[in-house]
This record gives C-alpha cells, structure tokens and sequence, in this order.
C-alpha cells in the first residue's frame, strides 16, 4: 500500500489529483477551441466568397451576368454572361451522370446479388483502386485516350475535336463511377435482408429481385447517391480543364469545347490575375455560383435520405 | 479497529443489537431493515438510505435501504429489471456517466456523503472497485492491466510496480497461471482467467469495498465454482456485493442477501424496482418475512 | 382421394421470362466491364506512354522546356513537403476534433450538432472552392503568404480535414464502451481513460484515416492551380517561404505541352505518382491489418 496515498476515510483527492484535475480542464478547453476551428473554416469559405462577389456585382450588371450569352471576362473588352458555363456545366455533368449512375447501379446490383465471394474479393480492390486514382491522372487519359478514341468515334453530330465537353464528360463519369458504386451498393445494404429474401422465396429471379424489390426499397439512398454524382461532377475541375478547352462558347453540342464553372475558376487562375481587377472577381462570383449549386445539392440528397428513408423498424 | 469519522452521528457500528436502526430514514421503509440475531458481523461500511434512481422520468428503482457490513458478502437478487445493478453501480457513482440518470437519497461511506461535495468521483471508484459482467482486460498485456489502476492514481516505480502487480494476482489467484507470461495480450487468457484478471486489476488499488456485477454469468461451471472461492477467500480483506440472478450462487457464497422485485406503480407505465426486503442470508432462504421474498425463492415468480 | 397435381419441378419460366434475366445480367457485366476496362486501358496506356522515360534521370532532373532533360526532382520534394506538413497538420486538429466531439461535448448540444453540420458541409465543398478560399485568404489577404509551399499546406489540411475528422470519429466511436467502464471503475478521470486506454486503442483507425488523408493530399490538383503551383520551379523548396510545384500539377503542365515528347515524360511522372500512391495504400492496409483486435 505504500504507494497509493494512505488510506484515510476521505475522498478527497490528493495534492497531485487537484493538479491533474487543472489539467484536465485546460485540456477539455484546449480540445474544444481546436474543434470550433473546424466551424472557423466554413464560414472563411463563406466569407472569402461573399465580399469580392459583392464587388464584382457592383461592377457587373446582374442582367448582363443572367442575361447574356457571351462570356468572355478575360479579354478586352470583358463580357460577362454567365450562360455559356452554366450550359457547359450542366452538359458535361448530364453525360457523366448518364454513365456513372446507371454504370454504378449496376455494378452495386452485381456485387449484392451476382457476384460469387471470390469476384467480390477481386472486384472490390480493384474499384477502390479505381476510385483512387487522382483527377489529373484521368485528365491525361481524357486527353490522350478518350478523346481520339472513344469520343470522336461515339458522336453523331458534327465533328468532335481534340477538346471537347464529351470527352471530358466521359472522363468524369468514369472518375465518378466507383463512388457511386459504393453509395449505391450502401443503399442497397440498407434493404433488410428478410424483405429480399421473401421475394426469392416468392420464386423471382434476381432480375426481379433487383428491379422490383430492392430498387424500389432502397430508392431513396439510391437518389440521394445520384445527387451527390451530380454534385461531384458539377465541382470536377482538373479534367474538364485538360479536355474540355478553354472555349467558353454558347452551345449544346459536347462534340465542342466547352467550359464549366469549376474549369473557369480554374482557367482563369493560371493566369495571374492581378488583385482587385474585375478578372480577379468573377473568380469569386462564379465560385459563389458553385458552392451554392453543390451546397444545395448536398442539402437535397441528405433531406432525400431523411425524410423519405423507408421505415423498416 | 473502527476510525469513524465525526460525520458518523448517522452510522450505526457493530455489534447490531437493535432491531431498526434510526426512525428518521424509515419514512417510505417498505419493509424493517432487519438485521438478524445479534451475530457479530463485521462493522457497516456502507449504507444507503431511501436511495432511488431515475432515468429521465422513469423511476427505475426506490426505497433501497441497505447496510454493507465488512468480512462479508452481500447478495443482491431478483427478477431482471429491478434495478439491482442500476443500485450496484450507485454504490461507485457509474451512473455519474450516464447522462439522464437522476440518483436520489444518500449513500454514505465511512460516514461520507459519496454524492455530497466532499466526495470526488474518482477516489470513489478507487476506495469501492466493480467487477463487471462480461470481463473486460484492456487490450495490453497482462501486466499493464493490473498496473494501469496504480498508475492512474500515483507514480509507482518499476520494483513497486512489480511488486503490486504480483500482489494483486496472487490474491486472485491468477498468479501461478500467468507468472511466465505476464508480457502476453490479456486476451490470449480464458474468460474465468480474464474475470479473475479483472478482480486482480481491481483489487491492485486496494480498495475498501468490491462490487460485482453478476460476475460469473459469462463464465462456465468451473470458472464459476473458482471465483466463488476466490469471493470467500478474499472477503474478510475486501466486503463483497454482488449482484446476481442466480439464486443458489447467492445462498451457496453470501451472508447477507437483499431482495428486490419490480411493481408498477399506480401512475406509471413501466415496472420500479424496489427493495423487498433485505437479511441474513440463511434467514431470507428459509425463513424468509415477506411472501413476495418466499413466492420468488421456491421460483413462483421471477 | 388422388393428387391431381403433377409432381414435376420442373423450369416452368417462360422463355420472355428468362431472356429479360439474360439481358439483365448481360448489362450488369456490361457495367463492370467498362470499370474494369477504364482501370486496364488506363494503367495499360500510361505505362506505354511512360516507359520510356522510366529512368533515374527522371527523378535527378527537374522540369525544362526541353522534353530530353525534363524530369520531376522539384515536384517530388514539393509533394513531400506540402503532404507531409498539411498530413501532420490535419491530423492535429482532426484527432483534437474527434476526441471533443466524441468523448466531451454532449450529443445533443448545439455546438455539438453545428460542429458537425459544418464538417458535414465541408465534406462536399468542390477541392476548386478551397482553392478560391486559399487564394482570397492565405496567398493573399489577411495571412498574405503568396504562392509558397506554406499557403499550399494550409489549403490542403483544410481540404483534408474534415475527412480525417469523419475517420477519426469512427474510430473513437468503434473502442467499445466497456474499455472505458473499466478504467473508470478504477478512478481513472475522463482524460486518463482517453489518453491511456481509448486513444491507443483507436490508433489503428486514425493512422489509417490519416495515410488515406494523405493519399488524397498527394494526388489533389485543382486548388493548388490557385495557389501558383503551376509555375516552372526548377529547384527543391527550402523553407515554408519557397516557391514550388507538387508531381500532380507537373503532369498537369506537361500534359498541355504543345511538344508530343511531352507526353511520355507526364506518362512517366503518372506512373511514379502511381507508384506512391499505391505504396502508401498498401501501408494503410497493412496497418489496418496489424492493429485490428479482437476484442
């Protein structure tokens, strides 16, 4: 017993506890200004948006900016319709998700209810690989692979060039379509198993399995997934960079080059833009524009998931 | 042998020649707190007067009246959900981790207040261990185990280290089966070696008082039939409580046992647990006062 | 009495029936057949393209407008720099996040919930925006470190950040509640139990966490076009202060090198990109392996 204080009948804490007790509150104190820190990082986002957003409104008038069909807020003398990028925007991400959600569904259905253990322990890995393949990597492979061979052999409209909106919304649903994978296939773990096990012993096959039951009950983390693609492809910047050009033309056809919001915000940093020039701001106005547009699609998948999550309890 | 306290005014010493004990605590007394034939227990150690918890609104357990006496061990039995661990883990101030639990009346130790000002948490669980119902080694060594207890509350050296971890296991009679290997993952043990590793863990800050929590459910037959010797062997070191829902193990190794059973009150939708009544060991197997007691022992009900 | 029902069971699908499962799963391969594919041709084209300029050279030059003596020294010591301090960095404050929210604040509180609403937000800010917040707060602005490795790491911890603090937290949340019930039955206080029995215990989680933070640091791009690592650096940074480029942006550059030869150096620089990537996977998994206990 020599060790441990003597014992008397108190149960009081000795000098030393007492010390140990003051460290701990710092420690708490210490831990949770290291976590508001996290808080602290949001807002800068908000904030380092809002002003020079301001400012560039104050320059550029807002019906130009919703208005117009020519964006060209680099050259002399700048213009500042917004269109042409939102057009990109929304054409590269309409053919990425045209090939990562229903590529990603698929793939979910085979690995839940096709595939054997040992294709399930290949397969996996080498999803995972393929998620973990960095943007620019895929940039490169939009360029030199997709866009010569697999782009302009697809399209039927017109001429597709080196750079185009199609090659590069290739890429991005290649790039995007592990992840949906993953999200799909957690949708569809969601399923209770008792739910799919009575259809098959209803006597359905897995076609039927799949496309009736367990589409259907795990629809909602299925939407919320393709949201979320949505999302993931409307801020991808790196490939659309590299294989979708620089031209910020208004035009439906993604046999073009195209440029989306994300590229332009990107574009327009390789050149040095000298601060406060109108330049300078639209990269701020533009990238207000993106992280509202994402920011409300996250919202939405997540209010998908919660407010029409099938009630299984 | 006694070094009572002042504060001691409420604490009733031994010898127990008094059939109840102070008037003013008997208010909502559901049955005398009887203390049997005048044997010479040990001193009281711990008490608790009209101790009651709540979790949120519901009122899981009230009326708990009981006297914890040294060299011996107490048995708390019932049906399950009448708040006997939830009282067992009063006794250490557990439920102090459990956010919506609201524990009422008092508990006293040696005289003191455990919920009063002048009881820190800590020290509580130093002086009054718990054993838990699934053993729980950390995930260290043998060793690191029973040393992590004397660590946390001071700074022994390596020999003194030793010295007590060697200690601690001999008197849980795990010694002899661990000595050459003491360096190997706790879990490389069996479950009755690593539950008698707990009581080793426990014992290492030596406490005043153990708890345990039906500390042989997860265990086999013969891992049982060791740790209850081991409960005999060390209680006159240590004043055991036990919680168990094993009727015979509490007649085979306690001296005294405390009844409880759950009743739904007149407002209330779920069952409290309450305490029925509390005595010898031998009295309350045999004889026992209240009929609730008898209809649960002769496996009417429960 | 006899039964009338014949006692066949046999296949009585229609054979509509059975062409639709056929061409179901037919779609089904389709689909991972195209990932499959993507992986294969990718890597496959890469190391064509590359293998050439596979050499030692490679990693002893540094970036030049002449394709025979480009190689990617400057970028790989910008990489290490830039990763390894926004990894320590990010780990800092995701593991000081994680212990707050999951052992101390109380679930139900509003900071609590807001905390964690803003990681949540985080998590899918577009890696662009972060460049954006970096240009306007940390190249220029109130921190004022223009286009240096320093500016580059803060931007990537607070890109990494709130994935470190996610893996964190489950890591935290996976030690079981009984380890900590047992050394608080032994009088151990809150920040005893964390430090000596639940951190240890999730380490496993958190390094893993942290090497996949880290992985994502290293093959990051667009943010750091904002923050001037595209530029041409033809020497290895010295200080937080220097001027660099890190290997993602290097392929970057020479991917819009109007010169062909161009193409089989960012092969190349690809292929070692890959190689790290793939080694510092491996080590996640290794440890994840090493430190899974049973508990």
């Amino acid at each position: 017993m020599s060790v441990l204080e003597t014992q008397s009948a108190s149960l009081q804490p000795s000098g030393r506890k007492l010390r140990q007790q003051r460290f701990e509150r710092f420690v708490v104190v210490a831990l949770a200004v290291i976590a508001t820190s996290g808080v602290l990082v949001t807002t800068g986002v908000v904030f380092a948006l809002v002003g020079p957003t301001i400012d560039f409104f104050r320059e550029v008038r807002v019906s130009e900016f919703l208005g117009s069909t020519r964006w060209y807020p680099l050259y002399e003398p700048p213009e500042f319709g917004v269109w042409p990028l939102v057009v990109g925007t929304f054409f590269i991400m309409l053919i990425a998700v045209a090939i990562a959600v229903p590529g990603g569904l698929g793939i979910a259905f085979f690995l839940s209810e096709y595939a054997s253990p040992r294709v399930r322990r290949v397969l996996k890995p080498l999803l995972e690989i393929l998620a973990g393949i960095p943007t620019v990597v895929f940039g490169f492979f939009a360029l030199y692979f997709i866009s010569p061979n697999v782009a302009s052999k697809i399209w039927p409209i017109g001429e597709v060039g080196f750079y185009s909106g199609l090659a590069a919304g290739i890429t991005v649903g290649l790039m995007i379509l592990p992840m949906m994978t993953t999200l799909a296939e957690d949708a569809m773990a969601a399923v209770p198993r008792a739910l799919v096990d009575g259809a098959y012993a209803l006597g359905a096959t897995k076609r039927e399995v799949c496309t009736g039951v367990i589409f259907q009950a795990g629809l909602s983390g299925i939407i919320a997934a393709a949201v979320i693609a949505m999302s993931r492809a409307i801020g991808e910047t790196t490939i659309v960079l590299l294989a979708a050009g620089s031209d910020a033309v208004f035009s439906f056809n993604p046999g073009n080059p195209m440029q989306t919001m994300a590229s332009f915000i990107g574009f327009a940093g390789l050149g040095d833009q000298p601060v406060d020039s109108t330049g300078y701001r639209t990269i701020f106005a533009v990238g207000s524009m993106l992280f509202l547009i994402t920011f409300g699609l996250n919202v939405m998948s997540r209010r998908i998931v919660n407010r029409f999550r099938e009630a299984y309890e | 042998m006694m070094v009572e306290e002042s504060k001691d005014a409420l604490a009733v010493s031994a010898p127990e020649t008094n059939a109840s004990t102070t008037s003013v605590r008997d208010v909502n007394v559901r049955i005398d707190v009887q203390s049997g034939d005048g044997r010479t227990a040990g001193e009281m150690i711990m008490e608790s007067v009209d101790l009651q918890v709540h979790y949120g609104d519901f009122l899981a357990v009230r009326d708990v009246n009981l006297k914890i006496h040294r060299d011996e061990i107490t048995a708390l039995i019932g049906p399950s959900g009448c708040g006997k661990s939830t009282i067992l883990r009063c006794f250490n101030r557990m439920n102090d981790l459990i956010p919506t639990a609201k524990v009422g009346g008092k508990i006293y130790y040696r005289g003191i207040d455990l919920y009063g000002p002048e009881a820190n948490a800590g020290e509580v669980r130093r002086r009054i261990g718990m054993v838990f119902q699934k053993p729980n080694p950390f995930p260290k060594s043998i060793y690191e185990n029973v040393a992590f207890g004397p660590r946390v509350h001071g700074k022994p050296s390596r020999a003194e280290t030793d010295d007590l971890v060697e200690r601690s296991l001999r008197r849980a009679a795990l010694w002899e089966e661990v000595k050459d290997r003491l360096k190997q993952s706790a879990f490389s043990l069996s479950g009755g070696q690593q539950q008698r590793l707990c009581i080793a863990r426990a014992l290492a800050v030596d406490p005043d008082v153990l708890l345990m929590d039906e500390p042989c459910s997860a265990l086999d037959p013969i891992a049982t039939a060791r740790i209850e010797d081991l409960m005999h062997e060390i209680k006159s070191q240590y004043p055991i409580v036990i919680v168990t829902h094993n009727m015979q193990q509490a007649a085979r190794v306690s001296d005294r046992t405390a009844f409880f059973n759950t009743e739904i009150g007149a407002n209330a939708t779920r069952p409290t647990g309450v305490l029925v009544e509390y005595d010898q060991t031998r009295k309350i197997f045999s004889a026992p006062a209240d009929e609730r007691t008898e209809q649960y022992i002769s496996g009417r009900m429960g | 009495m006899s039964l009338t029902k014949a006692a066949s069971l046999q296949d009585t699908t229609s054979t509509a029936r059975k062409l639709r499962d056929r061409a179901f799963l037919g779609t089904l391969w389709l689909a991972t057949l195209i990932a499959l594919l993507t992986l294969i041709v990718l890597v496959f084209t890469t190391f064509v393209d590359g293998r050439g300029k596979l050499n030692l050279d490679l990693l002893r030059n540094f970036p030049s407008p002449f394709p025979e003596d480009a190689g990617i020294q400057s970028a790989l010591f910008g990489s290490l720099w830039v990763v390894l301090t926004s990894g320590i960095l990010s780990l800092f404050f995701a593991i000081g996040s994680a212990i707050y929210l999951e052992e101390f604040a109380n679930p139900n509180s509003r900071v609590q919930r807001l905390i964690t609403l803003n990681i949540q937000t985080l998590a899918g800010v577009p890696s662009i925006v972060y460049g954006v917040l970096g240009l306007a707060f940390v190249v220029r602005g109130p921190l004022g470190w223009g286009f240096t490795v320093g500016s580059a790491s803060v931007v990537l911890t607070m890109m990494v950040l709130p994935m470190m603090i996610v893996a964190s937290r489950e890591a935290l949340k996976a030690v079981p509640p009984s380890l900590r019930e047992g050394a608080y039955a032994l009088g151990a206080t809150r920040w005893q139990t964390i430090s000596k029995q639940v951190l240890p215990a999730a380490t496993g989680g958190i390094a893993t966490g942290s090497i996949l933070g880290v992985s994502r640091a290293l093959g990051e791009s667009a943010p750091l076009i904002l923050l001037g690592a595209l530029a041409y650096v033809s020497s290895n940074p010295s200080g937080f202060d220097s001027d660099y480029t890190v290997l993602p942006l290097l392929i970057f550059k020479y991917a819009t090198e109007a010169q062909e030869e161009f193409r089989a150096v960012g092969a190349a620089a690809i292929i070692v990109l890959l190689v790290l990537l793939v080694a510092l996977n491996l080590l996640a998994i290794v440890i994840r392996d090493k430190t899974r206990k049973s508990w």
